[in-house]
């Protein structure tokens, strides 16, 4: 076997420099942590939490942006319909095991119908996707708004104690599915560490089927859309009907992706919620290494630990160091909107050839 | 065939318009069923407008240059707001005051446009989405100017009554004062005002003088029917407005009770109007358009496009933070971190409304846009009220008013131009 040696810029374009940028500072903010005397265990051990829960919403960029529409804008529309299939489950009775699989299975009929519309919607629209896909997403919120003052549901664990509608946060330890998917064979190391073991093998579970779909021939196909119009169309491929499937796939694991992470979070959380869960979602799959026209399922997983990570530690470090004030949701908006218009200037002239 | 023709028109005519007539029949339907009266309802609405325009105006012309709908006007608007919090921590208020906040806005307005300009000419094609990014990214960095800079790195004293008690940061609402006693509040609005109907009387007399002028020089271009008939109709429309008027004077009725109008702001909105049509006819103006139309054309015959571009985003951006002065001394308190997150989204909106596109906009198209618009903003929890009982239900409703026009008229304008150069094609 002949091993190539990498140069440091090779290496250093092969991971993108963004990516090693936040990594470094990941392990910075880390290191003063330890020093400032806070105990690395434990934000390691929220680090792995966050990123349990948000990994299948970062995932949900994932086929979108292989099939040339750009990263998901519209995630909301995904998470709407999950959260719908959250509140029916609970609304039928389900508890537990039998909530958690319910809501995904209604969340995923929910998802199927939804997503074929936002792809039509998206083919309609070629070249202002990400405009269009977000305003998409934030309509469809306000919407819900709307529906979920209005559906007449009559669950106790649901509705305000008086008037009409269902409560802005909707706790699930009363049926008994807060955290039920993380101690899922869930074990501590130390005091101040815990893996939430079944949450993480969910995530891998469905980055490996994402992975494996996109080896497979329809993956594929959506792959060469993304990457070429002219070409696809040439060797016969329906461009429409693969991008619509990519973005089905994508609202689906949206609408997945809220269930796992409500659960952990121990709240659905209704309302305006879901309005800007899209953007943080994009921010990770790009830290990762991924372009706006270019993802791996390598870059979901790196991406979601290291802009969690530092989400995490982020914050009671810097509230060690500067006393007094609330620098993390400052440095958040920063990375986050950096990061995205970092991407946005990478894409090619005049979009997709 | 001559019907059917005029049927097809008919229909093409309210496709164009969807968007607006939406809005204007949600109005008409709002003041049937709520109980609101027609005079508070003209007062909100002139109060919303005088507020307002002045940003909605500034989106025209980055529309006009092709960058499409700038939502980075936020940018310009924590210009504004700088401003207004470096003139009340010196206590500085009243006209003097307000216009030293112009005039310090200016300049930084001028370097965040040309920042966000540059961006934009490094986002080709995608020039909405960056800008309503680089609003929430620009967002981040006035939280730590405001949370940080101003407290740790400026040293300010804990006392002050903008300053949060523990001596760090600007407190999240600050009341601006009134301007007679040395405050921001009604610095502008207050110099002048006079009764709505006189006001009404006085706008249309104005309009109805320029038709006749116009009537009168442009034989050419009066030749034509359809010109002539429009010009008839709009000087028609103003003599009833100015019979309405003298009316309401001599009867006492319900008009003479709306609101009062700050003779100077709307002077100001009036002159932004001229200044947006003259630009257009000046060499700049043309170059806007040239490259609105075709970037490569335009280079082509020796226009420096990314120049171009950068000029109109500066200027945007310097007119918002204007307007975000003009807004503030109107409304008389400073919400910190709020009062600019929603500028772009509500002047994008309501410019959609006025039948705007991400390729076409015009002054009446942003003044018609507003009114719309924010008579929308006042019926909506109204009619929540009315019909459902509930308020709330209304400003849910409001919102999704607000992010649906915006997909809305993007995505149907953008499908309209893919059928369109498919079909060319």
């Amino acid at each position: 076997m002949e091993e190539k040696k990498l140069s440091p810029k090779e290496i250093v374009g092969k991971i993108g420099l963004p990516t090693i940028i936040i990594a470094a500072f990941l392990v910075f903010i880390l290191a003063l942590g330890h020093f400032m005397g806070l105990s690395v265990a434990t934000l390691l051990s929220d680090t792995v939490k966050r990123a349990g829960m948000n990994g299948i919403l970062v995932l949900a960029m994932l086929p979108s942006i292989q099939s040339g529409t750009g990263p998901n804008f519209a995630l909301p529309i995904g998470v709407e319909c999950g959260l719908f299939g959250i509140v029916c489950a609970i609304e039928f009775g389900f508890t537990g095991w039998g909530w958690f699989f319910m809501s995904i299975l209604l969340s995923i009929i929910l998802a199927t119908a939804v997503g074929y519309f936002y792809g039509k919607l998206l083919n309609a629209v070629k070249g202002s996707e990400m405009t269009i896909a977000t305003y998409a997403g934030f309509s469809i919120t306000a919407f819900m708004c709307l529906l979920w003052l209005l559906i007449p549901f009559k669950s106790p664990n649901m509705g305000w104690f008086i008037g009409q509608g269902l409560r802005e946060t909707i706790q699930l330890d009363v049926i008994g599915a807060s955290m039920i998917l993380n101690d899922f064979l869930g074990f501590s190391i130390g005091p101040n560490f815990y893996f939430p073991t079944g949450m993480i093998l969910f995530f891998l579970l469905f980055c490996f089927l994402v992975g494996a779909f996109f080896k497979s021939k329809h993956g594929i196909a959506i792959s060469a859309v993304g990457s070429s119009n002219s070409f696809s169309e040439a060797s016969g491929l329906n461009i429409n009907r693969n991008r619509i499937l990519a973005n089905i796939l994508s609202t689906i694991l949206g609408a997945i992706g809220i269930v796992v992470y409500s659960q952990s979070y121990g709240y659905a959380q209704l309302y305006n919620a879901p309005l800007t869960m899209a953007f943080a979602a994009v921010a990770a799959i790009l830290i990762g290494g991924a372009s706006a026209q270019r993802a791996k399922v390598s870059h979901v997983i790196l991406g979601v630990f290291l802009f969690q990570g530092l989400l995490t530690s982020a914050l009671p470090v810097a509230n060690r160091v500067f006393a007094g004030t609330d620098l993390s949701e400052v440095m958040r908006m920063v990375i986050q909107n950096g990061i995205i218009l970092y991407a946005l200037t990478q894409v090619r002239k005049g979009g997709k050839g | 065939m001559e019907n059917k023709s005029t049927a097809v028109k008919a229909l093409t005519w309210i496709g164009d318009n969807l968007v607006t007539l939406i809005f204007l029949l949600f109005t008409i339907i709002g003041l049937s069923v709520s109980e609101v009266s027609f005079s508070w309802f003209l007062g909100e609405l002139t109060g919303r407008l005088y507020r307002n325009s002045f940003l909605v105006l500034s989106l025209i012309i980055p529309v006009i240059a092709g960058l499409g709908l700038n939502f980075g006007i936020v940018v310009g608007a924590m210009a504004g707001q700088i401003a207004v919090v470096f003139i009340r921590f010196f206590e500085l208020g009243g006209i003097s005051g307000f216009l030293l906040a112009v005039l310090l806005s200016t300049p930084l307005a001028v370097l965040f446009g040309w920042m966000t300009g540059r961006l934009y000419n490094k986002t080709r094609g995608q020039e909405m989405i960056a800008s309503l990014i680089v609003g929430y990214f620009a967002n981040g960095v006035y939280q730590f100017l405001f949370l940080f800079v101003v407290g740790v790195i400026i040293k300010v004293p804990a006392n002050h009554p903008l300053i949060k008690p523990d001596g760090i940061g600007i407190r999240s609402t600050v009341d601006l004062g009134m301007a007679d006693k040395g405050g921001l509040k009604y610095a502008l609005d207050n110099i002048e005002k006079i009764p709505f109907t006189h006001a009404l009387i006085l706008i249309a007399s104005a309009i109805l003088i320029l038709q006749i002028l116009r009537f009168v020089r442009n034989k050419t271009a009066m030749q034509m029917k359809k010109n002539r008939i429009m010009t008839i109709i709009n000087m028609a429309l103003c003599v009833i407005v100015i019979g309405i008027g003298a009316y309401s004077i001599s009867a006492k009725n319900s008009l003479t009770v709306v609101a009062k109008v700050p003779v100077v702001t709307v002077l100001l909105i009036a002159a932004l109007c001229v200044f947006t049509e003259l630009i257009l006819k000046t060499k700049l103006g043309q170059d806007f358009k040239a490259v609105g139309q075709s970037q490569r054309i335009a280079e082509v015959s020796g226009i420096n496009v990314d120049k171009t571009r950068i000029i109109a985003v500066i200027l945007s951006t310097v007119l918002a933070a204007w307007g975000q002065v003009i807004f503030l001394q109107n409304v008389g308190t400073l919400n910190t971190y709020n009062a600019h997150s929603q500028v772009g989204m509500f002047a994008v909106a309501s410019i959609l409304v006025g039948g705007a596109s991400t390729s076409k906009a015009t002054v009446s198209q942003a003044l018609i846009g507003t009114i719309l618009f924010n008579a929308m903003f006042i019926m909506s929890p109204e009619i929540g009220q009315a019909v459902f009982g509930q308020a709330l239900l209304g400003e849910y409703f409001r919102t999704f008013m607000v992010y649906g026009v915006i997909g809305f008229a993007l995505g149907l304008y953008v499908w309209k131009a893919n059928r369109k150069s498919r079909l060319t094609i």
